[in-house]
């Protein structure tokens, strides 16, 4: 990898979080979207940033519990 | 006052956003009962202040925020158990799961890094965000599991803009860190570093 490669890639890597939060402009992420087809490291972590951030994503998805249901319910009834 | 017609368009908003508001509120307490408490109090809050909402539409955004809101208001009040722990702005190094784990000189159908991803349980990932601070905590909960954007949230925690991508970044390498230990004690890996190796 060449000097210019590996500055190319750590600039990559500390937008990327920024990236995946869809938080850079469109410029930028053009600019991203071209490296990480053009560089294996660089896509390897971003698919596994993408997979972890997928995996805290999924832990907003609870049932509420029946007490909580029939506690709103009652509350809602009383507006 | 509100009319019967507001009455109905709030019941029927709310009643599939439960779930949801049950999620957040959960990993912002870290406890059932304080779950229930919160869910209860921003439904409250949220038919008390309806009137002030202008765009019906943002209707679950709006409601998502009374719910941070309400949290971040009563930590600050109360200093209940979850919100003891603010974050200590110390020089910590950030941290990378990918760094640890990555071998680029592997045969490229081996993937140390998303092997590990594969074996995290949900349990794993909880504790882990919930061994964070308050305040770390909460950006990554409003950010990665209600989508909000780091505009909405400096606007809500009523931080600049710049404290909410400060703390995105630590939160994220506490939480890797925090990760990483947990999968080392688990004996998911072994070794360190470079020679980090994940176990079947």
């Amino acid at each position: 990898m060449s000097e210019h490669d590996r500055t190319r890639c750590e600039e990559v890597i500390g937008h990327l979080l920024h990236y995946l939060d869809g938080e850079i402009d469109a410029a930028k992420r053009a600019e991203i979207d071209r490296h990480l087809q053009e560089c294996r490291g660089c896509y390897s972590r971003a698919e596994f940033e993408k997979a972890l951030r997928d995996k805290i994503g999924k832990l907003g998805e609870e049932k509420a519990p029946a007490s909580l249901r029939q506690r709103i319910k009652a509350l809602m009834d009383a507006f | 006052m509100n009319d019967e017609d507001d009455r109905v368009f709030f019941r029927a908003e709310v009643e599939p956003l439960l779930d949801r508001l049950y999620g957040a509120a959960l990993r912002l307490t870290r406890n059932p009962a304080d779950a229930e408490d919160l869910v209860s109090e921003t439904v409250a809050k949220a038919w008390a202040n309806f009137g002030q909402l202008a765009d019906r539409q943002a209707f679950p955004k709006w409601l998502f925020r009374i719910l941070a809101n309400t949290f971040i208001s009563d930590c600050r009040h109360a200093q209940r158990e979850p919100c003891k722990t603010f974050a200590v702005l110390d020089g910590e190094q950030p941290f990378s799961l990918f760094e640890r784990l990555h071998q680029p000189f592997l045969l490229w159908w081996s993937n140390p890094e998303q092997e590990l991803v594969n074996k995290l349980l949900r349990e794993d990932i909880e504790r882990a965000l919930d061994s964070l601070p308050v305040d770390f905590r909460t950006v990554v909960i409003l950010v990665e599991i209600n989508g909000y954007s780091y505009a909405e949230v400096a606007e809500l925690l009523g931080v600049p803009i710049g404290t909410v991508r400060s703390r995105l970044s630590r939160a994220r390498s506490r939480l890797q860190r925090a990760l990483w230990t947990q999968a080392q004690a688990a004996g998911l890996l072994t070794g360190a570093g470079d020679e980090a190796v994940v176990h079947e």
